[in-house]
């Protein structure tokens, strides 16, 4: 056991000598020099044999689906005839209308109405959703970040919900926010006081802040990448700001607040992505109620949903398609604002900024 | 006693006034905020438990009860904690009448009656557990088909997972070429990629093949590596020192034997880690499984659990049980990997 523990102690000193040949192949390989180039390719080669798996499964499932798509996009295709070249008519089908509409104020002008109502539900629920979800996750990982008793059980409580999320989470809280038969409402009336508690998903005016609170009661996802920023904030920037006479509140506004805002910007992002694919929790409450899926009256037709339909319930293949592809548009666009506003107001560590 | 004493002593003496008035604050948010967490599982469990007769008509109680009972005259009558002349007694309401008023009796002398206001009174309750709820959820449904299925996606589509992944993040992690950077970057930049850009035409090409209703197009991409997972075992991989990979290669060992007896022993950590993360993933997974999956006998159990919500909408004790069932496989790997857990999640973020 010792002389193992020798053996590999002396492996371990070796490579220094390895590290010097890694520099001589690093400078020999600019120069032109054919009987160094071919260990390069050899090293070069084998990198490219160990990524083979991903790059297959990248022209297979990633760039050529990709492609496929724009070109069905095109095109009217149910998946038993042949796709059929349309032109641009269901992007047409998308967005005619929109004049007519902006200018008399009447939705019934678009040529799809449902295509608008659904942009329209998945903005409204994004504008509620992530500045809450946001806040609140970030106050909740600045508590659990504090040294009081029992914080292990505390933080797992609060992560507890998030590693369920799906089905059986959203058929529970349909039952909680049930109108008759849930716990909610009585809780309202009779401990809050509330006269006339909301029909929630059975009310058009408040299906969407009914899945608001169901978002919010799993929000400890993004709690916890939230922590393990506020974990990573180097104790001497809290020490000299005491120093410099900072109360709590100008160390948590000029020392956490900026260090955090990297990951604030990184739940941001994939916060508006996962908007613009939510599926499963309107899937699961609609579903099987009387104005079915994205009921009631398009309350809840999330993007996703409306594109799900059209794909799989109507096998209108083309024109999903066209959803799709202005779907990954609004993403690319919304996530190339994102970034572009982020150089305004995320901080990043080692990058020098006029604001004192 | 001088336990809490002891500790109440220590907290003053170790902290300030201010502290200790924040820490206190902290302590009561969290406390009323786990509160709000922790009910809608306590009602899940309670409802799992329930005799259906109570789910109609004690819907809003958050524990698995029924009325307290006594025999008056020869009838069950609900008893009541009621209070006469300052002494509480337990008397059965034996009539309602108008104005929410009722007759009160005491079981041992029927003949007495006590005219009460009914809402005053406190209702008695004891204790009406079901566990045979339970077995009838699962004679309900194909509840085993549904596991086994599910079982077989989770864990085939992690050995892939970790197959193609430990190849790939090993060679993004271990390799100079020219491409590889690019490579990389391509592979970040699907992270970002909504899949339904994709869905349509892999949908087609599944179908194409006759994959279609079969447990394959959830398994068989997990063979091809996927970001996140690269991602995080790549930032491992590097971790760890290039001095072991040299030692090995003066020793004669190929890149492959390299990845096997250096990088992966050593990467542990972070393969249980991206394990347990794809168990998740896979388990709560409705949307592919809901695509891919249209006959009864081939779902997983998220569907199979959607699809048994719709047909059993007034069962709620049998749908609950189903669901308390669902949810313990993740709840008990947490618990056992929490550790590693919280670790993990720090470099993964979000998946799925």
């Amino acid at each position: 056991m010792e002389e193992e523990s020798n053996e590999s102690r002396r492996e371990m000193t070796m490579p220094e000598s390895g590290d010097f040949g890694l520099l001589k192949t690093q400078i020999l390989m600019s120069l032109p020099s054919i009987r160094r180039m071919s260990l390069a390719r050899r090293e070069a080669l084998a990198g490219y044999a160990f990524v083979i798996p991903w790059i297959i499964g990248f022209l297979i499932f990633t760039i050529g689906p990709m492609l496929a798509s724009l070109y069905f996009s095109f095109t009217k295709y149910n998946i038993v005839d042949p796709p059929q070249w349309v032109g641009l008519a269901n992007y047409a089908k998308a967005f005619s209308g929109i004049w007519d509409a902006i200018r008399t104020g009447d939705p019934r002008q678009f040529r799809d109405p449902l295509f608008w109502k659904a942009l329209q539900v998945t903005i409204y629920y994004a504008s509620i959703a992530l500045p809450l979800n946001l806040a609140f996750s970030f106050f909740l990982a600045v508590l659990l970040n504090q040294k009081v008793r029992g914080i292990n059980i505390w933080r797992t409580i609060y992560f507890l919900p998030s590693i369920i999320a799906g089905v059986a989470v959203t058929i529970l809280w349909v039952r909680i926010l049930n109108p008759r038969v849930g716990v909610l409402n009585p809780f309202l009336k009779d401990v809050l006081g509330v006269q006339s508690p909301p029909g929630w998903l059975s009310d058009p005016e408040w299906a969407i802040p009914a899945l608001v609170i169901m978002g919010l009661w799993s929000v400890g996802g993004s709690m916890i990448i939230y922590l393990a920023g506020l974990q990573g904030v180097p104790t001497d920037l809290y020490d000299a700001a005491k120093v410099d006479g900072a109360n709590a509140w100008q160390r948590f506004w000029n020392v956490t607040f900026p260090m955090m805002t990297p990951v604030l910007f990184y739940n941001l992002v994939l916060g508006m992505i996962a908007t613009f694919q939510y599926f499963t929790q309107v899937y699961v409450a609609t579903s099987n109620s009387l104005g079915g899926l994205g009921s009631p009256q398009h309350s809840t037709l999330f993007y996703n949903v409306y594109l799900y339909q059209n794909a799989f319930r109507y096998f209108d293949m083309g024109y999903a398609s066209t959803l799709a592809w202005i779907l990954f548009l609004i993403v690319l666009i919304l996530t190339a604002l994102i970034f572009r506003s982020s150089e305004a107001w995320v901080y990043y560590e080692g990058q020098l900024r006029g604001r004192g | 006693m001088s336990k809490i004493s002891n500790f109440v002593l220590g907290l003053f003496r170790s902290v300030s006034g201010h502290e200790l008035f924040i820490k206190g604050i902290t302590t009561l948010i969290l406390a009323s905020g786990s509160i709000l967490i922790l009910i809608p599982f306590l009602y899940m469990i309670s409802t799992s438990l329930k005799d259906p007769a109570q789910i109609r008509s004690d819907s809003a109680s958050l524990f698995p009860r029924k009325p307290k009972m006594a025999e008056v005259n020869g009838n069950p009558e609900p008893l009541y904690a009621v209070t006469v002349d300052g002494q509480s007694h337990e008397f059965a309401l034996v009539r309602k009448m108008p104005e929410g008023l009722g007759q009160f009796v005491d079981p041992a002398r029927p003949d007495v009656i006590h005219e009460l206001k009914i809402n005053d009174q406190q209702q008695l309750y004891r204790w009406d557990i079901h566990w045979e709820n339970y077995g009838e959820a699962i004679r309900a449904m194909p509840f085993w088909r549904y596991l086994g299925n599910t079982l077989i996606v989770t864990f085939v589509g992690m050995a892939g997972m970790l197959f193609s992944c430990s190849l790939v993040a090993y060679g993004f992690s271990r390799f100079r070429a020219r491409w590889l950077n690019l490579l990389f970057l391509l592979l970040l930049s699907t992270i970002m990629l909504p899949s339904q850009v994709r869905l349509i035409p892999v949908y087609i090409l599944f179908q194409r093949l006759g994959w279609v209703d079969t447990l394959l197009p959830l398994i068989v991409p997990q063979f091809f590596a996927n970001a996140y997972d690269v991602f995080l075992l790549r930032q491992f991989f590097m971790t760890i020192p290039l001095e072991l990979d040299d030692a090995a290669k003066i020793d004669g060992a190929n890149p492959l034997q390299i990845l096997l007896y250096i990088i992966l022993p050593q990467a542990r950590p972070a393969l249980v880690s991206v394990g347990i993360f794809h168990f998740l993933y896979a388990w709560n997974d409705f949307y592919e499984p809901l695509i891919f999956l249209h006959s009864r006998e081939n779902w997983t159990l998220a569907v199979g659990l959607q699809t048994f919500d719709a047909l059993y909408t007034v069962n709620t004790h049998l749908i609950m049980a189903v669901s308390v069932l669902m949810i313990i496989p993740p709840i008990l790997l947490f618990f056992f990997s929490q550790k590693i857990f919280t670790q993990g999640v720090v470099f993964t973020g979000i998946k799925g």
